[in-house]
């Protein structure tokens, strides 16, 4: 599936949610739902400090495609850390640098990405997509 | 036992921005430590201003010039009364405490802080009350030593007076706290460092909105506070100076006011209050914040206080009736602030989830780091209540956080 694909899918499932109650409800059962980051990849120099709580994002490179694994302290933000990466894991690192993640505005939680309230959100599309050039200029 | 000094529904329709509404959602607004909301006398004040005397101050020769200037001029005397400041050319306009805290950093370090000096500062200032010192303190070859407080949130004194002695340059200590609602003892901080000979600054950020200040009977050096959280415009702060230091002080930023004379190699300062005041201040904000503190005074400070204590006991009943809360800061002396956290939940979760309902919390660290390192905690979720605010809201508030540990459980 392409980002784009994926992106869709993710639109079309949220338009099932009447409410807002229902799409937290949902954010927090992926929250809680996903193990997604190793222990010990859970350091201070793959650490995103936000304002309001900490995101650990750590990528590794498979058959060209990058892989990203995250955690965070907050739930709603550990809910929205496994959307993106449903979105942007297992892409090779062109597609994670041309994405346009319309999908977060689309789905009614735009305020979430907000540069203050983002809690690190818009910081760790950033730290993704630095991942992915890193590995593109080291491809090269 | 509720209050019945104030007229409260005459009040919150004072406040326009209460009958708003968020998230579909009557807006219920408990982040006043942040930022207070507005009268409309003082949104009217600032749209009076500008549609009939706008102009710049202190200069010009016309009318609207000298209207203008003495608009602003009389704040300055409101203040001064507000405080009890000894004179007039006391009270310094600044673009808010922090600016407040830097100018007596920047301006007195320069003269009064010298290599090997002293700096004292407490575990529960905001950071405007610390990286100001720090970086003085590197600039100039000084110490800076903290005051550590207790699991309560309160100052530890007497760790405080050991930490006094002959080389202690300046104390800086907020009045209230931001993150724990502690009301500190600063008249007896101030006497103690005065034995010393040191300068106190008082961060009184969250202090003057909630009570009349008396400058001279605590003592204070400088006392440094924000227009916006006290029913002012944004942009605009206070600093109060004892004259003595003042005048000794070098001008913070050149320019505009500030100046006497001005020749090609050097030039000459202005007389207080204006040599700290350089450039065009905030001549709408100014003639505004004299509304707004004419409105606090009208409402009355005693019946502001029993209204904010009275939610305070009220919040803190309430809140305390929630299975796994736990408050942050318990001192016997506290201003109307509720800071805690819900077992299992983080407070940025708890503050989404209510921001839905219409309640406006601060989470996060609050600009209060070192505090949240002291309790080995990430956050809070802060409830901070205004004069203007109900038990009627707290209840909510409650709901709110039953419905949070509803969905988190």
């Amino acid at each position: 599936m392409t980002i784009e694909e994926k992106q869709a899918e993710i639109v079309d499932e949220f338009a099932l949610f009447d409410d807002w109650l229902q799409k937290y409800d949902y954010l927090i059962e992926l929250g809680k739902s996903l193990p997604m980051i190793e222990e010990k990849y859970k350091t201070d120099d793959r650490i995103i400090k936000g304002c309001q709580s900490r995101v650990w994002l750590n990528a590794e490179t498979n058959d060209g495609a990058i892989r990203f694994t995250a955690d965070s302290d907050a739930i709603i933000t550990k809910g929205i850390i496994s959307l993106l990466i449903q979105v942007l894991s297992d892409e090779s690192p062109e597609e994670i640098l041309n994405a346009d993640l319309h999908f977060i505005d689309e789905i009614g939680l735009k305020e979430h990405l907000s540069p203050t309230r983002a809690n690190g959100l818009l910081a760790m599309v950033k730290q993704m997509k630095f991942y992915a050039l890193a590995y593109q200029s080291k491809a090269n | 036992m509720s209050t019945e000094t104030l007229d409260m529904e005459k009040i919150r329709e004072d406040f326009p921005i209460l009958s708003e509404e968020v998230h579909g959602q009557p807006l219920v607004y408990f982040d006043n430590a942040a930022t207070s909301q507005k009268p409309t006398p003082v949104i009217e004040a600032i749209t009076r201003y500008y549609t009939q005397i706008n102009s710049n101050i202190h200069r010009g020769v016309h009318t609207l010039s000298q209207k203008a200037t003495d608009a602003f001029e009389e704040t300055r005397e409101k203040v001064r009364k507000h405080i009890n400041a000894e004179h007039a050319h006391e009270i310094i306009f600044t673009k808010g405490t922090t600016d407040g805290i830097n100018l007596v950093a920047s301006s007195f370090g320069q003269h009064f802080i010298g290599e090997g000096e002293e700096v004292i500062i407490t575990n529960m200032e905001h950071h405007s009350n610390i990286v100001p010192w720090q970086l003085i303190c590197a600039q100039r070859g000084a110490r800076l030593k903290i005051v550590p407080i207790s699991d309560k949130g309160e100052l530890d004194l007497e760790t405080f007076r050991k930490m006094l002695n002959k080389n202690t340059a300046l104390v800086a200590v907020n009045h209230i706290s931001n993150s724990l609602g502690t009301i500190n003892p600063v008249k007896e901080i101030t006497e103690a460092a005065h034995e010393v000979g040191a300068a106190v600054l008082i961060d009184g950020a969250q202090s003057a909105p909630h009570m009349p200040i008396d400058v001279q009977d605590i003592g204070a050096d400088f006392y440094t506070f924000s227009a916006h959280k006290m029913c002012g415009p944004t942009g605009l702060g206070v600093l109060y100076g004892r004259e003595e230091w003042l005048e000794k002080m070098p001008p913070y930023q050149g320019g505009g006011e500030m100046i006497k004379e001005v020749f090609l190699d050097h030039s000459t300062w202005a007389d207080l209050p204006h040599k700290f005041e350089a450039g065009t201040p905030n001549i709408s904000e100014v003639v505004a914040f004299g509304t707004a503190l004419d409105y606090l005074n009208e409402i009355g400070w005693e019946a502001i206080e029993a209204q904010e204590r009275d939610l305070l006991e009220y919040g803190t009943a309430r809140l305390s009736e929630i299975e796994g809360l736990k408050i942050y800061g318990e001192a016997d002396q506290k201003a109307s602030v509720i800071s805690f956290l819900i077992e299992g939940i983080h407070p940025y979760d708890v503050g989404m989830v209510l921001d839905k309902l219409g309640i406006a919390v601060r989470t996060g660290h609050h600009c209060t780091q070192p505090i949240m390192d002291r309790f080995e905690i990430p956050g809070t979720v802060r409830a901070s209540f205004a004069f203007y605010n109900t038990r009627e809201e707290i209840d909510r508030l409650v709901e709110g956080l039953k419905r949070v540990k509803t969905m988190f459980a």
